[in-house]
């Protein structure tokens, strides 16, 4: 039997418990309203400054000493250019890498040595991996300061991002589906391609979203491999009338990006030129977002053919 | 499968080294160099190519980055806000570029405090030093600190940071030493954040290029500099005042440096007359100043008798008259 002081205390321990537990919404939610607001004034900010000056000229502009005339198209075109080789060479190799070492490398210590560098290098500072890129491709490749150089010095930026995300994913996956492929012949090959990989996608494709995201909105390796801030015309474009209808001319193409056009504007002096970079930010967060959103409606589908 | 995938990766990278080797300079104009000389380099550039459909690129690498590229021949023509230093002349030697030394604006160090200071309208060349000095470090705080009757008040500075010829340049012409400075400040490449920082403090003191302080004249004051060491009087930045050549030490000159080789392109060469032909309106529509007219003929002459070398010899002297600039003997 159990006394009535035994429940009395019980009860009080409930209340104490739930009344921490409260505490610990409010704290919460207090935090993320915070986050959250300081975001929508950042936004607001831009939008109030910038908006206005967003229109097909803005977007279809040179670069100019006069604020009204000035307009972002080689920075955007830059940008997107940028990542697509961004992401042309960084999802390959850091899902390779990735499967590599969660699927077939020995766990070892030289594997253990090579994880910690790579969790490491997530976190080096951006200019190092621009004075890599400077030394390295630019120089030593002889690619030039051009938007090859650019995006592959943003692609080894990111690549532990991506590498580390597909490591995560395919680790969520239950090992029984593995032992199930195998014990049904499956090589280790047939096994990723077959199972591993397409039940991953959300995961992966999330890690390659936050990559991006960072690429985007780097400036600073790119100005140290020699990104430039004045340029009056665009990459020749990849497709052509006549054969071969393909031309890789444009990675070998001078350019400047969103990041850096904004940075330029910044620092001027007076105050048009700061509309002018405000509205190159919004456009900015409009690519970034537009990409985030591509990434995750993909993302659903792919979630969506899973069953298992 | 393995094997393919390093095969294709194999032939992407044949590819691309093929490639680019077909890459070369071509007809493109390049610039590259200094942020402050930037604003009159992109006007010139802007106008250039819808005038003529040359293609122009201007990059931002500062003017020691700038020096770097144009010394191993990658750039035609180099941008500076201070005259190349020994090394960078030894690494141009090395590299084989011979240049042209072309001064083309001027801009004036402004020493700036808040409108709402009523204490001070001029400061001594003296005063400066004992702010900005390595030794003023942790030690000058306070305003009353540098003259009895200022306000027992801290004193917030702002400056340039430590990667721009601004700062070369004020630390040589105040603290007599290049890059000798206190560290203990809000330092900045983006000048619009020392206007700020000035604009928001009664109690700051800064220092800029004249066209930020011109761009927001209504919010800052601008101290007259008093050289006290050669006994002149105080003396307010101005157009009028750096023309004269009355406002020291703080004007300076900027730069063109031109490769010679590439003057033997067409393009190049054109680029450079347009540049020299419409630097004085340029100048004066981004807020700089340039030069008195006379000194374009020389520089005019400089370029068309293509007479190579510097008149600093390494040395970034403060305060030299521009028409002395334009008749020492040139050292390649």
């Amino acid at each position: 039997m159990r006394s009535e002081t035994f429940y009395r205390e019980q009860e009080m321990l409930g209340r104490r418990r739930r009344a921490s537990d409260q505490r610990f919404r409010l704290v919460g939610m207090v935090l993320t309203l915070g986050t959250l607001g300081v975001l929508g004034a950042l936004l607001l900010n831009l939008a109030v400054h910038g908006l206005s000056r967003i229109d097909w000229q803005f977007l279809a502009s040179f670069p100019s000493r006069r604020a009204g005339e000035a307009g972002i198209l080689s920075a955007w075109v830059g940008t997107l250019l940028l990542m697509l080789v961004t992401a042309g060479v960084a999802i390959p190799f850091g899902l390779a890498a990735g499967i590599y070492l969660e699927e077939y490398a020995p766990k070892n210590r030289w594997t253990a040595f090579i994880e910690i560098n790579i969790a490491n290098l997530a976190g080096v500072p951006s200019i190092l991996y621009g004075l890599m890129a400077l030394g390295l491709f630019v120089y030593q490749f002889r690619f030039g300061q051009s938007l090859l150089s650019g995006g592959l010095a943003l692609a080894c930026l990111v690549l532990p991002i991506v590498i580390v995300a597909t490591r995560e994913s395919l680790r969520t996956i239950p090992s029984s589906i593995r032992e199930a492929a195998f014990a049904l012949g499956a090589t280790r090959w047939q096994a990723v391609w077959h199972h591993l990989l397409p039940y991953s996608t959300g995961g992966i494709a999330t890690g390659v979203i936050l990559a991006m995201s960072r690429a985007i909105g780097e400036s600073a390796p790119l100005i140290t491999i020699g990104a430039l801030t004045f340029i009056a015309f665009l990459p020749p474009a990849p497709l052509m009338s006549q054969p071969p209808f393909v031309s890789f001319d444009w990675l070998f193409s001078p350019f400047t990006a969103l990041p850096i056009q904004m940075f330029n504007w910044v620092s001027r002096p007076g105050e048009e030129f700061q509309s002018n970079a405000a509205a190159a930010g919004l456009i900015l967060i409009g690519i970034t977002l537009s990409m985030n959103t591509t990434a995750i409606l993909l993302r659903r589908r792919a979630q969506r053919n899973i069953q298992w | 499968m393995k094997l393919r995938l390093f095969d294709i990766f194999g032939l992407l990278a044949g590819l691309f080294w093929a490639l680019s080797a077909e890459v070369g300079a071509g007809e493109v104009v390049k610039i590259d160099g200094s942020s402050t000389v930037y604003p009159i380099t992109e006007g010139a550039a802007e106008d250039f190519q819808k005038e003529t459909g040359t293609k122009v690129t201007v990059g931002i690498s500062g003017t020691g980055g700038g020096f770097k590229k144009f010394n191993r021949g990658e750039t035609d023509v180099q941008a500076a806000s201070r005259p190349i230093l020994q090394s960078e002349i030894q690494a141009a030697k090395d590299g084989g570029v011979k240049y042209l030394e072309l001064p083309i604006a001027y801009d004036a160090l402004t020493v700036v405090v808040n409108a709402k200071n009523d204490w001070l309208d001029s400061i001594k060349v003296s005063e400066l030093k004992k702010i900005w000095e390595p030794d003023a470090q942790g030690k000058v705080t306070k305003w009353n600190q540098v003259r009895a009757e200022w306000p027992d008040k801290e004193i917030k500075l702002y400056g340039a940071g430590s990667d721009s010829g601004t700062f070369d340049y004020f630390t040589e012409a105040i603290n007599g030493k290049g890059k000798a400075s206190r560290g203990d400040y809000t330092a900045s490449e983006d000048d619009n954040v020392l206007v700020q920082g000035v604009e928001g403090d009664r109690y700051a003191l800064g220092y800029m290029g004249y066209s930020y302080y011109a761009a927001h004249q209504k919010r800052l004051k601008a101290l007259g500099i008093e050289w006290d060491a050669k006994e002149k009087p105080a003396v307010k930045p101005s157009q009028q005042s750096v023309l004269a050549g009355t406002y020291n030490p703080l004007t300076r000159p900027l730069f063109l440096y031109v490769n010679l080789n590439s003057l033997e392109r067409p393009q190049v060469k054109k680029f450079v007359e347009f540049y020299l032909t419409h630097v004085e309106a340029l100048a004066q529509e981004v807020k700089y100043i340039p030069l008195p007219s006379s000194a374009y003929g020389k520089v005019w002459e400089r370029f068309e008798k293509r007479n190579i070398g510097t008149a600093f010899a390494g040395h970034t002297d403060t305060a030299v008259p521009i028409d002395e600039i334009l008749n020492r003997p040139l050292v390649p």
